[in-house]
């Protein structure tokens, strides 16, 4: 990958002719015209905010007192505090659960549903569907699914059978599931989508060579369609991957009473920000806990890079 | 995967479903992702009274529950709001994202390189991280509670950007040279002669952009103070949360925030999964 | 020209500017967005300034998720209110950042405040200052449903806490699966029911929730058990209740699906538009030995901690004014929150009101939680009755944790 910056600079030091130069210098101020105002907006909006985030996370500061300079101090209290690690541990949950269930789901039906000529675009809009809805509202109706009885609608039918309640939201250890499933159910229209975007860019080609040479279907599955997905199949498990580590919506309004409950099972580090900055008012400590989850999705993203090198 | 044409020749057993099964299995499933919206239409159509009845067609449907929601004006003033960010910032980001994707992609200058980096770096950078930052510049410039404060953060995107610039990658030189021999201006040959050649991937981009900030949640929330300023997604839980549990009141409202964005699938529906997959495959 | 209008237009400005400083005094009061309590508001600025011509009161109003966040950026930005109405549970917070300044002794003498208001009020005092002082409080009560009282047979709702649970086992009724269709008493830690624990439920068991000056968390001892395992036994061993029935007890109640249900005065809004079937208030069940206890809390009127000179005077006129017994009776009529003066509240006319009477009775021997993070408080009850109904933890072990996180909270926010 040649770049051009050294011919630049033997062109501007060349002197040529007095034309060139001064295209060249209109070029300059066309180009920093264009780049003035998103220069400044990222600076502005996304540069110094990320510095400001890692001063904070350095003081102590409840918005009313001047901020206080204590070091690390923020970082120490979160990683002693028993209550971080449990949302850390959440959040992770969500991760590793959702991230996989959702692909796996998602792949299986784009494959099938590439297969289908009749009712193709009818059945694909049934499934992107949820996609285009609003989270907060989607989950106040998963909410409402999930509730006791007499008011919720998957425990009233089983009352109606004679079998017993499941608490959904009311259990520690069925909660995070519960609402994990609400949050898969909104991603899965857009994994299956590109999955089906994926499976059409593999050229007929390659499938016709597989079938020359009398492979079946789950050869071909495995040996072309799969190592071919596979840069889909990377940039999906990383959105996917960051969009659980972000979960906040669905925990939010499911959980409204009890925030992150019951007993903070639900409960990931994004709403645990929120709740100090925007409740506690907890400032800095509220910008150390996002300084971690930065750095968790740093990782996940270099872990990106790196396995695209793998492949290029 | 040009190992795959030797590969030895196996019996392997066929376990492609019969296409009439598979067809089936594949619309319930499809019902299935689609029956919480259904139920969020049957219950709103229900009077507080009938929602413990689990019919999906409600014995006595009325539309009482959208007349008493609708009557405050609430949500059509949210409805505006979510409409004006999303369009101003969707605007925003299809002027900037490929006016900065170009002039990085065609034109050779001191620095590219940098920004380009720069500008790519930021979608390292969670919005999480800066809200905190952004919030306490809100209140020091009085931008709490504005539409400016709802849309500032979202006015230009590195994704955007990259996939502009990805575009007009493809663009060949010999247009653009041609224009500047004819004597247009460095900004009329973008607007003119580069702008329509991209117009695909514009649509894409301003579909994930309008999309992502109509259903935005978490600035907005912490942003916005007065009902007034809500958008759909926060004056919806503000309004689930004062209901207080009445169910069949929340799932009007759901409805509401719901349907705009149903209708417009409905009708674009090829378009908008077109641009969902081309964004999604360059970005 | 042009010029010259505009240097004459910005002259004949400040020229105004200054005659009607001279003219009025203006002052910006600061509450939160409740309908009324805007009415009732407005009303009394109209009275105040009827009285006192030369001041002019400006009320701004902010939603009450908000409120506390717009007081602090305005004070960032050094355009606080003069007068703001603020939580009692606040002033801590409030006093260290300098937002509110204490009332002048010699305008609010600590001891006729002190005989004249409820003994709540205490709480807006540091160190023998007063830093606020409310126009209304509220109280809790039992909410019971005469509809299903009547159906199960029983004549009025129970005295003592003994009797909660008799009649609540009569009131629940189950379906054929074994889900409640009624339950006896909602159990909702999340809406008045941690209040209820804390202050009424641990002081009736003998003990005492907090020390003195509310540094100390002290109901980690047989009291404090004793008061969660009444508390969890309604689920767990009586089976009169479920926590997370119809996601919140109001809603249940309401509903006509709970036959009682632990409420504040504020909830007589929500709950007058019932129309399914009748309802009453009764004082908080007594213990065995009759000992009665409830909680108070209340929005205290203070002024600015910026705000000196004419304003500073203007401001104690109408904190005086808002504090008055006339303007208790106003915001009762419209509000319908309890007066904070005892000679306002007892009036044998409010005392011979069915709704009024057991909130005003638990007035006299009603205490307020010094809260230094409401929020974070009531997270710690809720999680302490969850370890019980949904972990199994015994009550005893249960408390234990509860207080060491409590204690750990206010002391993070005392340092």
């Amino acid at each position: 990958m040649a770049h051009p910056t050294e011919a630049e600079t033997t062109a501007m030091t060349s002197p040529a002719n007095g034309r060139r130069l001064s295209m060249r210098m209109r070029t300059g101020l066309w180009v920093w015209t264009f780049l003035a105002l998103p220069v400044l907006f990222y600076g502005v909006i996304r540069f110094y905010p990320t510095f400001d985030a890692f001063r904070l996370s350095l003081t102590d500061w409840d918005l009313m007192s001047t901020p206080k300079f204590i070091g690390l101090e923020n970082y120490r209290r979160m990683f002693a505090d028993p209550g971080f690690w449990h949302v850390f541990r959440n959040t992770f949950a969500y991760l590793v659960f959702g991230t996989p269930i959702s692909l796996l789901l998602a792949f299986a039906i784009a494959y099938f549903l590439d297969k289908v000529t009749f009712g193709h675009a009818f059945l694909r809009a049934l499934y992107f569907m949820p996609y285009i809805t609003t989270a907060a509202a989607m989950a106040w109706v998963w909410r409402w699914f999930y509730q006791p009885a007499p008011t919720g609608i998957i425990n009233s039918a089983l009352g109606q059978m004679g079998i017993a309640q499941f608490d959904f939201l009311q259990s520690t250890t069925w909660a995070l599931p519960s609402i994990m499933v609400t949050a898969i159910w909104a991603g899965l229209g857009f994994q299956i989508i590109i999955f089906m975007a994926g499976l059409r860019a593999i050229p007929d080609t390659y499938y016709e060579a597989a079938r020359i040479d009398g492979l079946g279907e789950g050869a071909i599955l495995r040996k072309i369609t799969l190592p071919l997905l596979k840069p889909t199949t990377i940039f999906l498990v990383v959105f996917a991957s960051i969009a659980f580590l972000r979960i906040f919506d669905q925990v939010y309004n499911m959980t409204t009473n009890d925030p992150g409950g019951p007993l903070g099972s639900t409960k990931p580090l994004v709403l645990l920000i929120y709740q100090t900055a925007f409740s506690s008012y907890d400032m800095g400590y509220a910008a150390a806990q996002t300084v971690v989850l930065f750095t968790v999705l740093l990782i996940v993203s270099l872990l990106q890079l790196w396995l695209l090198r793998d492949r290029a | 995967m040009s190992a795959v044409a030797k590969t030895p020749i196996l019996p392997v057993s066929r376990i492609r479903p019969g296409p009439i099964v598979l067809w089936t299995v594949l619309f319930i499933g499809g019902v299935l992702m689609v029956t919480p919206l259904l139920f969020m239409f049957s219950t709103s159509l229900k009077t507080a009274g009938q929602i413990y009845d689990l019919r999906l067609i409600p014995a006595q449907p009325t539309l009482a529950n959208y007349v008493e929601v609708l009557s405050t004006g609430d949500f059509l003033r949210w409805f505006v709001n979510s409409s004006i960010v999303a369009i101003s910032v969707t605007v925003s980001n299809l002027f900037f994202d490929s006016l900065v994707g170009y002039t990085l992609a065609k034109f050779r200058f001191r620095g590219r390189r940098f920004v380009f980096i720069a500008i790519l770096s930021t979608l390292m950078i969670p919005t999480e991280m800066l809200v905190i930052p952004w919030y306490l510049m809100s209140a020091q410039f009085g931008w709490l509670d504005t539409y400016w404060g709802i849309m500032f953060p979202g006015m230009m995107t590195a994704f955007g950007t990259f996939l502009m610039k990805q575009f007009f990658e493809t663009v060949p030189d010999d247009f653009l040279e041609a224009a500047r021999i004819d004597g247009m201006n460095e900004f009329v040959i973008w607007w003119r002669i580069a702008m329509p050649l991209v117009t695909p991937a514009l649509s894409a981009l301003a579909i994930f952009t309008f999309l992502g900030n109509w259903t935005a949640f978490f600035w907005p929330l912490i942003v916005t103070t007065s009902k007034k300023l809500y958008t759909l997604p926060i004056g919806l839980t503000s309004f689930a949360v004062e209901q207080a549990i009445r169910w069949e009141m929340i799932m009007t409202g759901a409805a509401l925030a719901t349907i705009p964005t149903l209708v417009v699938f409905l009708l674009l529906q090829r378009f908008i999964v077109r641009g969902v997959m081309l964004a999604g495959l360059k970005g | 020209m042009h010029k010259r209008i505009l240097m004459a237009g910005i002259s004949a400005i400040a020229l105004l500017g200054a005659a009607s400083a001279a003219q009025a005094v203006e002052i910006e009061y600061w509450q939160y967005i409740y309908e009324s309590r805007v009415t009732a508001m407005n009303e009394l600025i109209a009275k105040f300034e009827a009285a006192n011509p030369d001041i002019t009161v400006k009320q701004v109003t902010f939603p009450y998720a908000d409120y506390q966040t717009r007081i602090v950026a305005a004070n960032m930005a050094g355009k606080g209110p003069d007068v703001m109405q603020l939580f009692y549970g606040w002033a801590d917070k409030f006093i260290a950042g300098g937002q509110i300044q204490p009332l002048p002794v010699d305008q609010f003498p600590s001891a006729q405040i002190e005989s004249e208001f409820f003994p709540i009020v205490s709480a807006m005092s540091r160190d023998g200052k007063y830093y606020g002082l409310p126009t209304a409080v509220r109280s809790l009560a039992l909410f019971w449903n005469k509809k299903l009282f009547e159906e199960a047979g029983i004549d009025g709702p129970p005295a003592t806490l003994d009797a909660l649970v008799a009649d609540g086992e009569k009131l629940a009724k189950k379906d054929a699966a074994g889900n409640f269709s009624t339950v006896g008493i909602t159990l909702d830690m999340a809406g008045q029911d941690h209040q209820w624990w804390r202050e009424v439920l641990v002081r009736q068991m003998g003990g005492e929730p907090y020390n003195a000056d509310y540094t100390k968390v002290t109901y980690d001892s047989p009291a404090g058990v004793a008061a969660l395992k009444y508390y969890t036994d309604m689920q767990t061993s009586e089976g009169i209740g479920a926590s997370g029935f119809m996601d919140e007890g109001q809603a249940a109640f309401r509903a006509g699906r709970a036959a009682m249900t632990i409420d504040g005065t504020f909830r007589l809004g929500s709950f007058s538009s019932i129309k399914d079937f009748e309802w009453g208030v009764a004082e908080l069940p007594a213990n065995a030995d009759g000992m009665r206890s409830n909680y108070a809390s209340y929005f205290a009127n203070a002024i600015g901690g910026k705000v000196e000179g004419e304003k500073l005077d203007a401001s104690i006129k109408f904190l005086k004014y808002v504090s008055s017994p006339e303007a208790m009776e106003i915001w009762l009529k419209t509000v319908g929150e309890l007066p904070a003066r005892r000679a306002v509240a007892m009036t044998p006319e409010n005392l011979a009101d069915p709704i009024y009477a057991p909130f005003l009775k638990a007035l006299e021997y009603a205490h307020t939680t010094l809260f230094v993070d409401e929020a974070a408080q009531r997270q710690v009850a809720m999680d302490m009755a969850n370890r019980v109904f949904l972990q199994g933890q015994s009550p005893a072990d249960s408390v234990a944790e509860a207080a060491k996180q409590e204690q750990a909270i206010i002391d993070d926010a005392r340092k």
